[in-house]
């Protein structure tokens, strides 16, 4: 503990880079995947090939990308790069999964209606159905952000700066302090990203909380009935 | 690229595969962290998520425990092991369970709860124990999922096992590692192939297994089983499948549930 906080001028420096190397690709990732995803959504054949390509790309270690990577693009082999782009694989990979299920969970009717009021496909897209799915896309979001976080720590072990690297420097001067400060500082990034991503869900679906403050209300009266 | 070639040259070497520190030795490293990271995680989420999702309690458990084993840097724990207990086999296989037990915790407790109130009702109505019905009528139909939860465990630890190598312990991430420390890039590359293959390898047998598991579908060759117990999970794979709402309410628990 004491090792944390006597040296909040690194956690701070190294925090900005485990940042910058975990959030990028996930702000990437959205951006390719929810329009990929919707385009996809109802040709079954495209459909399907995403799925297929995404779940191999998934099954790819991310040390081995990490390191594969510098021989498809034109970075170097220890490049920051690698691991953004690495990492918006991984996020694309996930949500372009996740992006036509949630399409598929808006109700029919919802699309009915919204048509009947005079929504156009293009706009019915963005103002009806994607809206209602967010609290599906905000779960896998979710899990992505604390993998990432995750994974740019791991990548210490070749080089890469970020938080991980106290791991690998409190290994090698055998200090179990440095590695407990990386732990703690870590899992506390990783929670405060989790809890920053949840909120803004929340944010997002005013009216999921509108339903369920009525099913709090309905509850006890259920309750005395019975 | 030049590296590919000599990376694919030196894995196509049969002298490369013999010996103490050939690939062959390495790939067996590896699949021995796996497996008995694998062994342990299975052995405490699967029952902890049967029991959570047979009972309904401790959701709120499953929920905050995953979230909290996912935000624990593996390699942090990984070296603090080695630094707090030496090498050996207890701290890779900790690492590597904080990666395994959340997707199989949540797979477990999300296939066993979501199997159709009515089959379960069925088979309490029908008289069956507490203990009978999850073995015989839940867990059969929540196998896919729990597959599932083992699959991506699986691909997960035997992704992230290569780190081991950097406390000394061998497995395929020894090429991952020295060939950047050295900066031959080319052996890198090679434990970067050895390991993508591995999971792919892995992640296609679990695939396959997972779906001979699907429920109803009769392609898995049941063990033989009491007539009874047999019927009622043949019947309520069908019947999970078949039902519509309808026949009385789904989501109303009958008396029995409490019980």
């Amino acid at each position: 503990m004491r090792y944390l906080f006597t040296h909040l001028d690194d956690l701070w420096a190294l925090t900005v880079i485990h940042l910058r190397l975990s959030l990028i690709p996930i702000v990437l990732g959205l951006l390719i995947a929810v329009p990929l995803g919707a385009l996809v959504q109802r040709t079954t054949a495209l459909r399907r090939l995403t799925t297929i390509t995404a779940s191999i790309i998934f099954t790819i270690p991310s040390l081995a990308l990490f390191v594969v990577l510098p021989l498809v693009i034109p970075t170097k082999i220890l490049d920051e790069a690698n691991v953004i782009v690495a990492l918006t694989l991984y996020t694309v990979a996930l949500l372009v999964r996740a992006v036509p299920e949630a399409l598929d969970a808006v109700s029919p009717t919802v699309l009915d209606a919204a048509t009947a009021v005079g929504y156009k496909p293009l706009t019915r897209m963005l103002k009806v159905e994607l809206p209602l799915a967010v609290p599906v896309l905000i779960a896998s979001l979710r899990v992505v952000a604390v993998t990432n976080i995750s994974m740019v720590s791991v990548g210490s072990v070749i080089g890469i700066g970020g938080l991980g690297t106290w791991f690998t420097e409190g290994y090698q001067a055998n200090k179990s302090d440095q590695i407990i400060a990386g732990i703690i500082a870590i899992f506390v990034l990783a929670v405060v990203v989790d809890t920053l991503i949840m909120l803004a869900g929340k944010a997002l679906t005013p009216w999921t909380r509108a339903t369920g403050a009525s099913a709090r209300t309905a509850k006890p009266k259920a309750g005395a009935a019975a | 690229m030049n590296f590919l070639q000599e990376a694919l040259s030196f894995i196509f070497t049969a002298a490369n595969w013999g010996g103490p520190a050939g690939i062959g030795a390495r790939i067996l490293e590896h699949l021995q962290y796996t497996v008995i990271a694998v062994f342990f995680s299975a052995l405490i989420a699967i029952p902890l998520g049967m029991l959570i999702g047979h009972t309904g309690r401790g959701t709120f458990l499953v929920v905050t425990g995953v979230n909290a084993l996912r935000a624990l840097p593996t390699l942090g724990v990984l070296l603090l092991g080695v630094l707090l207990w030496g090498l050996g086999l207890i701290p890779p296989t900790v690492a590597l369970m904080l990666l395994g037990i959340p997707p199989l915790l949540a797979g477990t407790y999300s296939g066993i709860a979501n199997v159709d109130p009515a089959v379960v009702d069925a088979a309490r109505s029908m008289g069956m124990t507490e203990s009978r019905i999850l073995l015989r009528v839940e867990t059969p139909n929540a196998m896919p999922l729990i597959l599932g939860g083992l699959r991506t465990a699986t691909l997960q630890i035997v992704a992230t096992a290569t780190v081991a190598a950097y406390a000394s312990l061998g497995g395929l991430g020894r090429y991952l590692i020295d060939g950047i420390k050295v900066r031959q890039f080319y052996i890198a590359l090679v434990g970067a192939l050895m390991v993508t293959a591995l999971a792919l390898i892995l992640d296609a047998a679990l695939a396959f297994a997972v779906w001979l598991s699907v429920p109803g579908t009769g392609r898995m060759r049941r063990m033989p089983q009491p007539l009874l117990g047999d019927e009622v999970v043949l019947e309520s794979g069908k019947q999970a499948q078949t039902t519509s709402v309808g026949r009385y309410e789904r989501g109303d628990p009958s008396p029995t549930v409490e019980g």
